[in-house]
């Protein structure tokens, strides 16, 4: 809501001015959002009348003017202004006078020729841009006035965010209203008389839909000149508060809606046939709207009709055949009251706003119909001429409002302070509430012009938000103090992040919204989740997978010189799902991805720069989630090189996959080199176990080392497995420490080195028996594996 | 006697020109050994007379004592010198850098989510997470913005396709984190049901939010922390109690000065808008919007099935990166989804 100062200073004028002024608004709800002067300081500009217009002696593009600023004396001013000319109204900046800028006037010497002052353009006086001539004032302007005066330069153009429940603040009276409860200072509004009737002209109106529409009140003005000059007070006011005057009767529509807070439809009378109906749409009714958009329109949507065909969307916006032209004679004016159920939200649906729309969506003062309708009458008389018609004021059931009970001791409960009834009821006197009191209770009956105040909890806020929320004492609260749950069988996702970074790999926070291409490429998502509204067609479906995010952190990095990137991020990923909850049709799940692209440790002296592969990833997810032991299996993934991937498992469940990317990404991500990436279920890596002892034996340990040659294809898993199903009671760990390719090696064969760890838990261990227990391994693998021992 | 000191005094004077230790041995051999001199003196004194053969025995005893000291001496002297040639040849320069893998991170939003989590903790909140594609129930009507209410177009919501096309009804992307605290109320109610008193609500709801908004000052995801407590006896003097010493201890600033105005948010009533103010810095004087506020509007109450008679609370909802960009002079909000190394290298 913008607005002059100076229109709601003709209402109501509070001693507080400027920031004051503002801090008050906003401190009481009506947050000022914005502030601008009309026009920058500058002083002694006055009105001047151009007396008489000769020619420079001395200039060919230069005018010798006497001119009339008031002071008796005419003065002698050189011009250059293609504009001026004798008898026309200019401003004058005066000897003396400082303009924007700092310029200062003073009796100078232009070729030749003395000038007693200035004649100002409006750029000069900083007015607008206008620079192509003198400001040409209004004929009936006094002469010598001062100029900031005359076009009232000191007003300041305030703009309210004002929150949807302060409709009652969307129009000047309003506001008026507003301050005058917060100041104290008195107000007073327009008063508006009855237009006399002087035409029997009238039109049926017929509330089709009284729920929606439970009155409207409609008139013929009749012998209208559309084409009249509004006047300038008006243009002025329109304009600074943010409106631009279009025509004579569109701006006092407009006025009175800014002044009142009703808004008026006109329609051009001529072109409506019988009977006005408030009606729904029809489905699949259409109707060409003033903004030159034809919509069609759904039964919820509210109707002004005539007999013929749909006029206008009810309180949203007119239709273009039944507008008024600069060509229109007669006049149908409606003001009604529309129900904000029946208007919310149906501009939005149809893509656009309207000053009318946002107003009835938040209610419009159901007591003040007819009033306006008479203000509009008598501005249009005014300014159009013409004769105005009866009044046809169809009336249905009109919004109630149900008193609403205030108990004193709930103001103290909710809001921690006590406020004493004899201020309850001095703030609801200003507030304009009418009441009774009930016992110690207030029963409120609250003003027409209210939307917002329905509950107990509604006249709570009205108290404190005239009282002051300062006032409230802020104190640390009392509570109960007993302890938050610590379950040490799961560990909070910061020491995972805090592990993760500790790893050197840095987080990052990515959009949840990716480009398709990712999603099909790097996830094989064929259940896309598109948004219907994204804002880039690269931010436009929902992510399956962090992987992409990470790929394109790389690539960012890349491009800013960065060689060596370690990324992770946990997030939300996104599938359809129908057994998916808690919002039906999708599973959510908590991820987590992490890559290492680039040299594996950052270029340092004293070791050899190797670039990061799959085992050192693979190394820092098993770090991650000790103590758990993940394994590994051979799987595709869309994302990964088929042959140096894998999919995680964790207790049997796939939980993930890591691996090198396909080089087919590699290529369309432009990397030079291959990351790693591994990406997971958060919830399996919260888990933790909690640690149950165990006493160890005191019996020594015997330690064996063995070395076996196998098919290169051989999956260590595959061996160990077998292994550990076929070891002998006293093996108790198999652990690889070689592997070796190469000279001594058969080709296509690997050598695989295992220390083997043996004990007896009651005695210590005879040579015997370890050398048959290595024996029986070997011979194991001889048979299982076709293995060789390596000696 | 006179020999045997010039035996020691040849036997110093011979250890002292060695340094070497297998030398230093051969040497010792000469006098100690099975045929040394003082060995050789010992032997000899079988052939004195008793009376002699005490006194001249002492003397020698008196002699290897020394000798034998002296080699001590210069075996540990010798072991000191090789030791200190060996320290000084292994010698590092103790100033080359160190090896290994450089820290690095968390993003900066999350640091300042993890704060916030522990000050609410520290006073009793529990932490609580929800969907992101929310039904359109929890985002709004539980929380008092029915359909075409006007407070839905203060949040441009993302909605999504079905998988025909069409807009998908009743989900959407969560526009802030309160349907976080709707689902905790709703698991509350329902685990306590069988109370005579329901136990308070205490949480803080942080996570990633939903707007179709992008500029400089917007992005179209971004983050939140909304705070909710309900009990018997909660009022809005403790949400002005809790809300100041937050923002004072999150900005470990005693001096920051806190301030509420009326607002309006469907969910609560009154409702509040939380402005702040540095006393000194860059922003000094300044006040900024920081938060919204309010007490739990009863209808969200009646919503989730806890009395509004009985119950009530207050809830707010603030902005973590907002928050971030404040506490650590952060300018461009864009940085923060931008994933650039040399930005969030800064906040390990």
């Amino acid at each position: 809501m913008k607005f002059s100062e100076s229109w709601l200073r003709s209402f109501v004028d509070p001693a507080c001015h400027g920031q004051e002024f503002s801090h008050l608004l906003t401190m009481a709800g009506l947050e000022v959002e914005e502030e601008e002067s009309v026009a920058p300081a500058f002083s002694r500009v006055v009105v001047a009348q151009v007396v008489s217009v000769d020619l420079h002696p001395n200039a060919d593009r230069l005018r010798l003017c006497r001119v009339d600023v008031g002071a008796g004396d005419l003065l002698q001013v050189v011009c250059g202004a293609p504009n001026v000319v004798a008898n026309g109204k200019v401003p004058c900046a005066l000897v003396g006078a400082e303009l924007p800028g700092g310029q200062q006037i003073k009796i100078s010497k232009v070729r030749g020729v003395e000038s007693h002052g200035m004649l100002c353009s409006a750029r000069e006086l900083g007015i607008s841009d206008d620079a192509s001539g003198l400001l040409l004032l209004d004929p009936a302007a006094p002469v010598g006035e001062d100029l900031r005066r005359h076009l009232d330069l000191d007003d300041r153009m305030l703009t309210l965010k004002l929150t949807p429940n302060r409709a009652d603040c969307l129009s000047l009276e309003g506001v008026a209203r507003e301050v005058a409860a917060l100041t104290g200072a008195p107000a007073s509004y327009i008063d508006v008389a009855e237009v006399a009737v002087g035409i029997t002209s009238e039109r049926a109106v017929v509330l089709d839909a009284p729920a929606a529409c439970p009155r409207y009140c409609g008139r013929v003005i009749a012998g209208v000149d559309a084409a009249a000059t509004t006047p300038s007070w008006m243009r002025r006011r329109l304009e600074r508060s943010g409106l631009r005057p279009i025509s004579a009767l569109v701006d006092i529509t407009n006025y009175v809606m800014l002044e009142g807070g009703q808004p008026l439809h006109a329609f051009d009378n001529r072109q409506l046939a019988g009977a006005i109906h408030v009606r729904m749409a029809r489905v699949g009714e259409t109707i060409k709207l003033l903004n030159e958009q034809a919509v069609e329109l759904r039964d919820d949507v509210l109707l002004i009709a005539d007999e013929r065909r749909p006029l206008a969307m009810a309180g949203i916006m007119g239709g273009e055949d039944s507008g008024i032209t600069l060509a229109t004679t007669e006049v149908f004016l409606e003001a009604a009251f529309f129900a904000p159920k029946a208007i919310a939200g149906r501009a939005r649906r149809y893509g656009f706003v309207s000053d009318a729309a946002h107003r009835f969506e938040r209610g419009v003062d159901f007591a003040a119909t007819r009033r306006a309708l008479e203000r509009a009458t008598r501005l249009v008389v005014d300014i159009c001429g013409g004769v105005a018609g009866p009044v046809t004021d169809a009336l249905a059931t009109l919004p109630q409002r149900p008193p609403v009970r205030l108990r004193p001791h709930r103001v103290r409960k909710i809001l921690g302070l006590d406020v004493s009834p004899a201020r309850i009821e001095e703030l609801f006197r200003r507030l304009a509430l009418s009441f009774v009191r009930d016992a110690d209770d207030f029963i409120v009956t609250p003003p027409s012009h209210r939307f917002d105040i329905e509950i107990e909890e509604d006249l709570i806020e009205e108290i404190v938000r005239l009282h002051g929320y300062e006032n409230i004492p802020g104190a640390l609260p009392r509570a109960a103090l007993s302890m938050l749950p610590q379950p040490e069988q799961a560990r909070p996702v910061a020491r995972v992040r805090q592990l993760l970074t500790d790893c050197g790999y840095q987080e990052v926070i990515n959009f949840a919204f990716v480009e398709e291409s990712w999603e099909r490429d790097l996830a094989g998502n064929e259940h896309l989740i598109r948004l219907a509204n994204p804002i880039a067609s690269q931010l436009s479906v929902m992510r399956s997978s962090l992987l992409g995010g990470l790929l394109a952190n790389v690539a960012t990095n890349l491009r800013r010189r960065q060689s060596r990137v370690r990324v992770f991020e946990t997030g939300r990923c996104f599938y359809r799902d129908p057994l998916g909850g808690p919002v039906p049709g999708f599973r959510q799940p908590w991820r987590l991805a992490a890559l290492a692209y680039g040299s594996v440790l950052p270029e340092q002296w004293g070791c050899a720069t190797r670039n990061v592969d799959y085992f050192d990833v693979k190394g820092d997810l098993e770090l991650l989630l000790a103590p758990l032991a993940a394994r590994f299996e051979v799987a595709a993934h869309p994302a990964l090189h088929p042959g140096r991937s894998a999919r995680v498992l964790l207790d049997g469940q796939a939980v993930g996959s890591i691996g090198e990317l396909h080089p087919q990404w590699q290529q369309k991500f432009e990397l030079p080199l291959a990351p790693v990436l591994f990406e997971i279920d958060l919830d399996p890596v919260l888990q933790a176990r909690l640690p149950q002892y165990v006493e160890g034996s005191r019996q020594p340990v015997v330690i064996r080392d063995m070395a076996v040659v196998v098919d290169h294809g051989l999956e260590l898993q595959e061996l160990l497995d077998a292994l550990s199903a076929h070891r002998p009671a006293i093996v108790s760990d198999i652990r690889l420490f070689d592997v070796y390719v190469g000279r001594g090696v058969e080709a296509g064969k690997k050598s695989l080195a295992f220390r083997i760890v043996m004990q007896d838990t009651r005695k210590t261990l005879l040579e015997a028996e370890v050398d048959a227990a290595m024996q029986q391994l070997v011979a194991y693998l001889q048979q299982v594996f076709a293995a060789q021992l390596r000696v | 006697m006179h020999n045997l000191d010039q035996i020691v005094q040849a036997a110093v004077v011979a250890f002292a020109a060695t340094d070497d230790a297998d030398v230093l041995e051969q040497i010792k051999a000469g006098y100690l050994g099975r045929n040394g001199q003082i060995t050789e003196l010992l032997k000899a004194l079988a052939k004195l007379p008793p009376d002699e053969r005490r006194t001249t025995g002492a003397a020698i005893n008196r002699a290897k004592v020394s000798v034998e000291g002296a080699l001590s001496a210069r075996r540990e002297a010798i072991r000191r010198m090789a030791l200190n040639a060996r320290l000084a040849e292994e010698a590092l320069d103790v100033t080359l850098p160190g090896r290994g893998q450089r820290r690095a991170g968390l993003h900066p939003v999350t640091r300042t989510l993890e704060r916030i989590e522990s000050m609410f903790r520290s006073i009793g909140f529990e932490v609580a997470d929800g969907p992101e594609i929310e039904a359109d129930f929890q985002n709004f009507t539980a929380l008092n913005t029915p359909e075409d209410h006007p407070a839905r177009s203060m949040h441009d919501t993302f909605y999504l396709q079905d998988e025909s096309g069409a807009v998908a009804k009743g989900v959407l992307l969560r526009t802030h984190t309160s349907p976080i605290q709707v689902r905790y109320m709703q698991a509350h109610v329902a685990r306590h049901a069988a109370l005579a008193t329901m136990p308070e609500i205490r949480v803080i709801a942080p996570g990633r939010v939903y707007r179709v908004d992008s500029d400089a000052t917007h992005s179209p995801m971004f983050h939140q922390v909304e705070g909710l407590w309900i009990g018997e006896d909660v009022s809005f003097a403790d949400l002005k109690g809790v809300i100041a010493d937050f923002l004072r201890r999150f900005f470990e600033n005693d001096d920051l000065q806190v301030r509420f105005r009326p607002s309006f948010f469907p969910f609560t009533e009154p409702s509040a808008e939380i402005d702040m103010a540095f006393m000194s810095g860059a922003h000094k004087g300044r006040w900024l919007e920081i938060a919204g506020c309010g007490m739990v509007h009863p209808n969200v109450l009646r919503h989730v099935n806890i009395d509004p008679e009985r119950y009530l609370g207050f809830a707010f909802g603030m902005g973590p990166d907002r928050l971030t960009m404040l506490r650590y002079g952060i300018n461009d909000l864009r940085l923060f989804f931008d994933g650039d190394l040399r930005f969030l290298r800064q906040f390990v």
